[in-house]
């Protein structure tokens, strides 16, 4: 609290205040203006994603086609993909990184506040763009979120607006990316070192050097379809003498670091909310950051294990089932110091700590799943059957978002100084933990029987598991209704007034618990000491 | 709801004074796995697949198969997965117990000394690398095992279109081809607002007009090329699956186990767009003799079709 007035009085008054009006949120320069608006769009992108995937559901719910023709089915996978990953989970950790970075390492705002202005902006755009292909000849883009060649240049007028909303994005994440890399390495308080800044911001900061590295790689691949589109060029064209492989290749070095991207930071707030709902510190905390530290190594050298049935070479085939395998090292290591921080602690269970349990549970189910498909023989059963898209989906939905719903349950009262109801947070906890299970584990079953991915009708004997599986489906789609309601009612000061530490337990785990609810307007104006009892 | 939510679930879930009993739960699992693979083996032993089911799979698990390649895949797969269950059983199991044990609600204080512990860590960075091995080797193993595709006695060609299959026999019975399309039947109740029920049609989705055919005891090689887009053959049955890609060739070998003669079926396994989903693989499984019946009669009926193609 302290700091808080201090923080105050040493400040300019004509910047204390945000100005009124739009121009609060066109020209924000400020970290938690961007911060929310990054939210809020993740949280419509979310709904547009999750409407897509209810229509999805919806046509699975029985066999033969109900509702939309093939075509259009294959528009919704590809785009809920799309839309989910760089519209809802990307930027709603970005928007998570500019609200708590600054107050985690105790600076004022973000080092480079216009960056941050226009790595947001570009954003509706890029979205815009993406989702206006629905409105042109041919439809959206039907050839998958990995856009694998020949079949995504088969995609109509679509195809450039996919491209140039693809390096938007890329654009986006990449400024985000070096925004947070330079405020946290620049703008740290003096006495926090390196090894005692808290774990989300330790993840981010290695989640961020991944994005630097990889999204220029999409960068790059999406450009040569472009090329191979409109200029004659021939790099994933057998004729041409170039082969189609290439492209899964390039993607997939891309692609598993995002997979890490889209995983690292919840890590990181797994590892904020335990400790504080146990009463502990958070147990191995060292350990905790090198094995964050390897598993991104490691994801720069595993991108094969989505190929296995390409007909790679023997060799390849060995070195990436033994690299993947090596995952289940450090990711194991996380579990279990997670375990042992809740081990001899005093645990209660307010709405982030459930989400960051759920987190626990569910994301393990879905390692354990990971691990079985690096297995290679079991693989070539595995690969492109939904048995794949029940494993992502679990480290995706109860992993991933699952992770950010702990976040936000966890810092919206430090956001907005006031709490939301306990009771309906619960709810809906339980709501979406009870359907999530419901929608996902029935398509471990069906993967194993033979059902492909990505298909728009199948085979009658699919047809119980895909019923139980759309009912879970429409569940946890309505469950997050509840979600909207309460962050809303927050983001209108609706509720009873926050403590600056909100949580009992909060105190010792971080600067953002020492400046009231909600924080002033410029975080930290002049470097905090850390106060002796803040530890990891 | 009641005040705090982990209490009650908890509560319900485990009786107090609950104890796990490690050597109950392995029972229990071991009389599972025998129901799976007895089920899965007996279906295999009846050959043809029920007409319900478009393999051996019991409907939630892999099916065993009718090749030594798809029973030893179903094999490291169910060896996975129950070291994937005990390593649930114990890391669950614990964190189960600090969620009932390390309650604040029941007084729990916190043990804020322990933070760190050099050597659990180690212990626990090394016992899952240990696991990984035991895992690693028999699925090396099998890589191997599966790559090897000389000595084959058949070769056929495939090639996949948007949305068919083509099947061309060489060797003994060059000339022979033709392509596999989805059954008539499926394609008029496939249609959006049909008003066909998917349950009146047999093999809803997964008949074919000309199934490919094959010998049982002999190394089928499949040679799989694409003309347009990036397809995938698979037939869960013989744990087959490979990528066809346009402009180049991969491989793939079967090995039926004599006896197993029959229909097996299997969908394109790559989204290869707009009737990806209706685009499936049914092979005909035959005794080496009767194939080599099948494949003489082709032959004999080539004559003419060759006449007529020359005059088109």
């Amino acid at each position: 609290m302290a700091y808080a007035s201090t923080a105050h009085d040493a400040h300019d008054d004509h910047h204390d205040q945000p100005v009124k009006g739009f121009k609060r949120w066109l020209y924000a320069t400020n970290h938690k203006d961007i911060g929310t608006m990054y939210l809020v769009f993740a949280m419509i992108m979310f709904f547009v994603g999750g409407f897509m995937a209810m229509l999805i559901r919806a046509e699975l719910f029985k066999p033969g086609l109900q509702l939309m023709q093939p075509e259009f089915f294959n528009q919704m996978t590809t785009n809920h993909a799309l839309v989910m990953i760089f519209g809802a989970v990307m930027p709603a950790f970005v928007g998570l990184a500019n609200w708590m970075i600054p107050l985690q390492v105790g600076a004022p705002d973000m080092a480079l506040p216009r960056m941050n202005n226009l790595s947001f902006w570009i954003l509706p755009f890029a979205f815009t763009l993406l989702l206006g292909t629905f409105f042109v000849p041919g439809g959206m883009p039907a050839g998958g979120w990995t856009m694998y060649p020949p079949l995504i240049l088969q995609t109509g007028a679509a195809f450039p607006m996919l491209i140039f909303a693809v390096h938007l994005m890329g654009a986006s994440s990449i400024m985000g990316a070096i925004n947070v890399i330079v405020t946290i390495l620049n703008m740290r308080t003096p006495a926090m070192t390196l090894l005692k800044m808290p774990l989300f911001a330790w993840t981010w900061l290695i989640t961020a050097y991944l994005l630097i590295a990889v999204m220029p790689v999409l960068a790059g691949a999406v450009t040569m379809l472009l090329t191979d589109h409109f200029f004659g060029t021939s790099f994933f064209n057998a004729a041409g003498g170039g082969d189609p492989l290439m492209f899964e290749h390039i993607f997939w070095f891309f692609g598993h670091p995002e997979v890490y991207i889209m995983i690292l930071p919840a890590f990181g707030i797994i590892s904020e909310i335990l400790p504080t709902f146990s009463r502990k510190p958070l147990f191995g905390a060292t350990s905790m950051i090198y094995a964050v530290a390897s598993i991104a190594f490691l994801s720069f050298i595993v991108w094969g294990h989505h190929m296995f049935a390409d007909g790679m070479p023997m060799a390849a085939q060995l070195f990436f089932m033994m690299s993947t395998m090596l995952i289940a090292v450090p990711t194991g290591v996380k579990v279990f110091n997670w375990t042992a921080t809740m081990w001899r602690g005093s645990l209660s269970f307010e709405p982030p700590m459930l989400f960051a349990i759920g987190f626990l549970f569910m994301f393990s189910i879905g390692g354990f799943s990971g691990l079985m498909l690096a297995i290679v023989p079991a693989d070539f059963q595995y690969q492109n059957s939904y048995f794949v898209v029940a494993h992502f989906h679990y480290v995706l939905v109860p992993g991933a978002i699952f992770g950010i719903m702990a976040a936000v349950y966890y810092w919206l009262p430090k956001w907005t100084g006031v709490m939301y109801s306990m009771t309906l947070a619960k709810w809906h906890f339980w709501l979406s933990t009870v359907f999530v299970n419901v929608l996902f584990f029935p398509q471990h079953f069906l993967g194993l029987a033979g059902m492909p991915r990505r298909i728009p009708d199948y085979a009658v004997q699919f047809a119980d598991w895909n019923m139980v599986s759309s009912i879970g489906g429409f569940g946890f789609g309505l469950s997050q209704l509840l979600f909207a309601y309460l962050v809303i009612r927050c983001m209108r000061g609706e509720g009873k007034k926050a403590t600056a530490a909100v949580w009992d337990g909060a105190m010792q785990h971080g600067l953002e618990w020492t400046l009231p609810s909600p924080p002033p307007y410029h975080s930290f104006t002049t470097p905090p000491d850390l106060p002796h009892q803040v530890h990891l | 709801m009641p005040r705090d939510c982990g209490r009650w679930w908890v509560d319900r879930i485990l009786p107090k004074g609950f104890k796990i009993e490690m050597s109950m739960i392995s029972k229990w699992f071991s009389r599972l796995a025998l129901a799976q693979t007895a089920l899965a083996a007996a279906s295999a032993v009846a050959g043809t697949p029920s007409s319900l089911s478009p393999n051996t799979s019991n409907g939630y698990n892999l099916p065993l198969g009718v090749t030594e390649l798809s029973q030893d895949i179903y094999h490291i797969h169910m060896e996975v997965f129950w070291i994937c269950v005990a390593i649930a059983v114990v890391v669950f199991g614990a964190m189960i117990y600090s969620l009932v044990k390390f309650r604040k609600s029941q007084g729990a204080i916190p043990d804020t000394a322990m933070v760190h512990s050099t050597k659990v860590e180690i212990i626990w960075t090394i016992i899952p690398a240990l696991i990984l091995v035991v895992m690693a080797v028999p699925a090396a193993e099998l890589i191997l095992k599966m790559e090897d595709s000389r000595n084959s006695e058949v070769t056929i060609r495939v090639t996949a279109y948007q949305w068919k299959w083509q099947y061309q026999y060489t060797g003994a019975g060059e000339g022979v081809g033709y392509f596999s399309t989805l059954a008539r039947e499926s394609n008029f109740a496939r249609r959006l607002g049909s008003g066909i029920d998917p349950n009146s049609v047999a093999n809803y989705l997964l008949d074919v007009d000309h199934p490919l055919v094959i010998p049982s005891g002999k190394k089928v090689r499949l040679l799989l090329t694409s003309q347009d887009v990036i397809h995938a053959w698979w037939i869960p049955d013989f744990g087959a699956k490979r990528d066809a890609f346009p402009g180049f060739i991969s491989e793939l070998w079967i090995l039926v186990h004599p006896g197993s003669e029959g229909i097996y079926r299997g969908q394109c396994a790559a989204l290869c767009g707009r009737d990806h989903g209706f685009m499936p693989i049914v092979v005909d499984v035959r005794t080496p003799d009767g194939f080599d019946k099948w494949l003489a009669e082709q032959k004999a009926a080539l004559k003419p079709a060759q006449t007529a193609q020359v005059l088109n």
